[in-house]
């Protein structure tokens, strides 16, 4: 019985914390359902009456299609390079005997503390010159210089955890390096390959700076600075902005929620004994 | 098939770790070579260095007449099975069993020809369709050979491959390991630290220690005629006695040991000397007798029926036959011959 108590404790906290957690999210949802004018009166938690009107005026009046579009496409194609790259890349550094290992991931991993405001001006002028302003790769080139550190971190650490021997085993079967990674290394760290490619495709999904910079009008404009970009001279229209933000949020939760079968899944689990 | 010739081959670790020695051994063609050592002796680098998966800081390794020394695993053609068994967790047992035909470009339906017959031959034809996790132990070690096997490489390496298994298995799979052998006639390196496991098994015995090869011989003449102390002691269960000269009450060299198997030391009512009973282990057939002689402190121990095992501290007379007795130097350890 002594240990109720602790239980106790512990499933409020939980409770509590993710209470925390969810009541932003609650709220966003529930004030884009609000009318404007009563957004600012009711200090009810539930929503006193219900419209659709932002979510209409997003579509009808701002085209917010096109944000979400262009999100995608940037997010999907940074994802789909970083990925693999980073997979290469470090299953090298997990794997091969080379020299400064540990020194070219601390590198990597400088390259990603730089603040991300003083390269803007330099990544400005770079892409200038190669004509790639207000374009995707214009966008894919930069977010990839700072998700890869990240992926390749990630990626490392999983590599790192697979059994060798199944490795060695592939190789005496006479399976290459490569085929090695692809048939029996990737497959098994599928979990870790998974979360990687979540939070790269999170990054660059969520990234404001890059994208207000190096981005020049309403055609090319991501979801965040589409939403910034709502506040008008004289009011913010909160109501559409938070009816845009619980869109921004859909696929980005709909994308976890299909991934989770595959990082919950223990693939490993009766690899080697047990 | 084919024979392996280690020559002057050597593996230190960048850390200056001293893994293999130099040393010279030729495996032949359908041999089955069991290596035996102490943990950290350097048995499993020697197989991992045959493999491949080691690079050797010296000396060269020739698998039939190809000096593969420079070759990666994948252009050795040897066929490996972990300690662990390593099977590939995300493949049913008909793809483990094919991933290395398949990567050699086999077709589809000499693979399928082939994965028959091995799974006819190591009874697991049921279990083709089930992942590795669905498994027993013993299971997975047929699968682990099954996929060595079915290759029909130059040559298995197993890695201590039934240390993972129940005791009541381990002796079921020793006999089906030589009946393997016998059918497919395949050289084989087997790493093991059991000095039963080696006995049972090999054709030839090659006792590591220290990174070196202290001796190899097959089985009974390791048993008979030991290179060493260490030999002695590490082959046989329970160990040789080592006695110093003068105790053993023969006339040798100075600086000689007097070396006696537990089961030659013949223990009765009478006889040359006395001694005083310790230890009793019954083991079944027999008991092994933890003594020590009369006059000096040098533990002794002996094998006697367990008909009627004396008791603790019971005083009893051994006897040790000259022509049992095998003698050594004292400050190396090598043979010096038996005594006469």
């Amino acid at each position: 019985m002594t240990a109720r108590p602790a239980a106790i404790v512990l499933a409020v906290a939980g409770a509590l914390l993710l209470a925390a957690l969810l009541f932003p999210i609650y709220w966003m949802v529930v004030a884009s359902l609000m009318p404007e004018s009563r957004l600012f009166e009711s200090r009810s938690l539930l929503p006193t009456a219900v419209t659709f009107e932002h979510y209409r005026a997003l579509f009808d009046e701002r085209d917010f299609l096109v944000p979400i579009r262009n999100s995608l496409i940037v997010s999907g194609l940074t994802t789909i390079v970083a990925v693999p790259v980073a997979a290469l890349c470090a299953y090298s550094l997990a794997r091969l005997r080379m020299r400064g290992k540990s020194l070219l991931l601390a590198f990597v991993l400088a390259v990603s503390m730089f603040p991300q405001i003083s390269i803007v001006p330099p990544l400005y002028l770079i892409l200038r010159e190669l004509r790639l302003l207000n374009t995707y790769p214009g966008l894919v080139l930069p977010y990839l210089t700072f998700s890869m550190p990240l992926a390749i971190w990630l990626l490392t650490g999983f590599f790192r955890q697979l059994p060798r021997d199944l490795e060695e085993a592939a190789m005496l079967d006479g399976a290459t390096r490569m085929r090695t990674l692809r048939d029996v290394v990737l497959p098994l760290a599928a979990p870790g390959v998974a979360s990687t490619a979540i939070l790269t495709f999170l990054y660059c999904w969520n990234e404001f700076l890059f994208a207000l910079s190096f981005t020049l009008g309403p055609d090319r404009y991501t979801v965040p600075v589409a939403i910034m970009l709502f506040r008008g001279r004289y009011q913010v229209p909160w109501g559409e902005v938070l009816a845009a933000t619980v869109l921004a949020t859909i696929p980005v939760a709909l994308l976890v929620l299909a991934c989770q079968r595959r990082i919950v899944a223990g693939l490993t689990v009766g690899a080697t004994k047990g | 098939m084919a024979a392996i010739t280690l020559t002057g081959l050597s593996k230190t670790y960048p850390n200056g770790h001293v893994a293999v020695r130099p040393l010279d051994l030729r495996i032949e063609d359908g041999e089955f070579l069991v290596m035996v050592g102490p943990s950290g002796c350097g048995k499993s680098t020697l197989l991992r260095l045959i493999a491949g998966l080691e690079t050797p800081t010296g000396g060269r390794i020739v698998v039939g007449d190809v000096d593969v020394t420079a070759h990666p695993p994948q252009r050795r053609d040897l066929a490996m099975v972990f300690q662990s068994y390593a099977l590939y967790p995300h493949m049913s047992v008909r793809e483990n069993l094919a991933y290395g035909l398949k990567v050699r470009r086999t077709d589809a339906a000499t693979i399928a020809r082939q994965i028959g017959s091995v799974a006819e031959a190591l009874d697991i034809e049921e279990l083709l369709d089930r992942r590795p996790a669905q498994l027993s132990g013993g299971q997975r070690q047929r699968v682990a050979l099954g996929r060595a096997i079915v290759r029909k490489a130059n040559a298995f390496l197993l890695d201590e491959p039934l240390s993972n298994l129940d005791p009541s298995l381990r002796a079921q799979a020793r006999a089906e390991l030589r009946r393997l052998h016998r059918l497919l006639g395949t050289t084989v390196v087997y790493v093991t630290h059991d000095q039963e496991e080696a006995m049972t098994l090999s054709g030839r015995i090659a006792v590591m220690r220290d990174g070196a090869l202290e001796q190899v011989a097959p089985p009974l003449e390791i048993y008979a005629t030991p290179a060493n102390t260490f030999v002695a002691r590490f082959i046989g269960a329970p160990p040789m006695n080592l006695l110093p000269a003068a105790v053993a009450g023969i006339d040798a060299p100075a600086g000689a040991v007097a070396g006696i198997r537990p089961h030659d030391v013949r223990v009765g009512t009478e006889g040359a000397r006395r001694a005083t009973v310790d230890l009793v282990e019954p083991r079944g057939p027999d008991c092994v007798l933890h003594l020590h002689l009369d006059g000096s402190n040098t533990p002794l121990l002996a094998v006697v029926s367990s008909a009627a095992p004396p008791a603790i501290g019971a005083v009893v007379f051994v006897t040790l036959p000259p022509d049992r007795l095998h003698v050594f130097d004292q400050r190396d350890g090598s043979r010096l011959g038996a005594h006469t």
